[in-house]
């Protein structure tokens, strides 16, 4: 779809946009002298939750990631909100409230923003964040021989769309809830600290979607072990039942054939690691001699963070054993 | 869902995932012998269906209809 504007908007035009169209990753980035480097992003979405503070919680805790997944702070976001006529005013409210509470907690500032009518509601943010140049973190940036780390657990996709249906168990949802409005913002800062250059965020691909994108960018093969990775509860019983969303079965018709499974798999455990997330963790190729450190500063945040896998060769591909 | 003696069809067209997935496993349960045939429009439902039913220990046969749907065969 972007392909025509790449054609409008060649590199050499703008030699100080460092990641655009070109090169897609999650949030462009743009020089603005040889110590910062500004990242900008948005995103917006329909409703996930049923309670409007967390609706826009969650909805903010996404946008802001595409920041933290850079290597990035964010600086300051702006609105973006969608909303029916018919509604009261007062759940618009709770929407910006969830919202403008994530912010400040990322130590960023809303500055602005705009609301249109819509039928359904559509809310997120634009977020201007800034980087030093050298320090991205990229897609791209991943060497063999890094560990693979995901900071959060797999399944909102599973969890949000059982709970429309009302399939889903109340704790399951409420732990799926503070998963995502939860910030990638220590995560993120660990990894810059750490000097990490390979890195993104997971969501609506799921997670071979995005590893697939690493593994592409950077050209390596990565291995993921499927035993290592995190599910949040239910999920597997929700998987069972067949209630993966649309979204994770298009993942899964998109890439699932680019991807080697071990034959042991079965089609539930192959399908999981599709799962659409909404405002998930940071995948990061963390090097190995930066593996302890790694870990210990996210205990001292009182964040987790799983080893799933590790990069092993130079050729783009992925295996899950 | 209509019913005919030898074959229970669920269309299950228009419905986005897992709807399609949900009724296919209702049909499932409520077989009693017959054959099923799941009509769906995309590729990611069809994948689904054949998920569930391939789970229930049933095969299926997919098949693309004049009008560019899908039609699924389930049998057990």
């Amino acid at each position: 779809m972007l392909r025509p504007l790449r054609a409008m908007f060649q590199p050499q035009d703008c030699p100080d946009l460092m990641v655009g169209i070109g090169c897609l990753d999650d949030a462009a980035v743009y020089r603005l002298d040889s110590e910062r480097a500004l990242i900008f992003t948005t995103d917006f979405f329909t409703p996930v939750v049923d309670d409007p503070y967390d609706y826009g919680a969650i909805a903010a805790a996404n946008a802001l990631s595409d920041v933290y997944a850079m290597g990035g702070a964010p600086l300051l976001a702006l609105n973006l909100a969608a909303f029916p006529a018919r509604l009261p005013a007062e759940i618009l409210g709770q929407v910006l409230m969830g919202m403008a509470d994530m912010v400040k907690q990322a130590g960023a500032v809303v500055a602005g923003g705009h609301t249109i009518q819509d039928e359904e509601p559509k809310v997120g943010l634009c977020v201007a964040g800034m980087v030093h140049p050298d320090k991205l973190l990229t897609k791209g940036g991943v060497q063999p021989g890094d560990q693979l780390v995901l900071t959060k657990p797999l399944g909102t996709g599973l969890i949000t769309t059982a709970a429309k249906m009302d399939l889903a168990d109340r704790e399951d949802v409420d732990e799926a809830i503070q998963w995502m409005r939860r910030l990638n913002r220590a995560a993120g800062k660990t990894a810059a600290d750490l000097d990490l250059r390979g890195g993104t965020d997971v969501t609506g691909f799921g997670l071979l979607g995005h590893a697939w994108e690493m593994a592409e960018a950077s050209r390596v093969t990565l291995k993921v072990f499927f035993e290592a990775v995190p599910f949040m509860n239910g999920v597997v019983r929700y998987a069972d039942q067949g209630l993966f969303p649309g979204g994770t079965a298009s993942n899964y018709t998109a890439y699932s054939k680019r991807i080697h499974f071990a034959e042991y798999l079965n089609e539930d455990q192959k399908m999981l690691l599709f799962d659409a997330q909404t405002s998930g963790g940071l995948l990061l190729a963390v090097p190995q001699e930066k593996m302890g450190e790694f870990s210990n500063m996210m205990e001292f945040h009182g964040e987790k963070c799983w080893i799933i896998g590790e990069a092993v060769g130079r050729e783009a591909g992925i295996q899950v054993i | 869902m209509n019913q005919t003696p030898e074959s229970l069809l669920v269309d299950a067209r228009g419905l986005s995932c897992p709807q399609p997935a949900i009724l296919t496993r209702q049909a499932i349960s409520q077989a009693a012998g017959r054959v099923l045939e799941i009509l769906v429009d995309a590729i990611a439902q069809r994948d689904n269906v054949i998920r569930v039913a391939v789970k229930e220990g049933w095969s299926a046969v997919p098949e693309e209809t004049a009008d560019g749907r899908i039609r699924i065969r389930l049998t057990k």
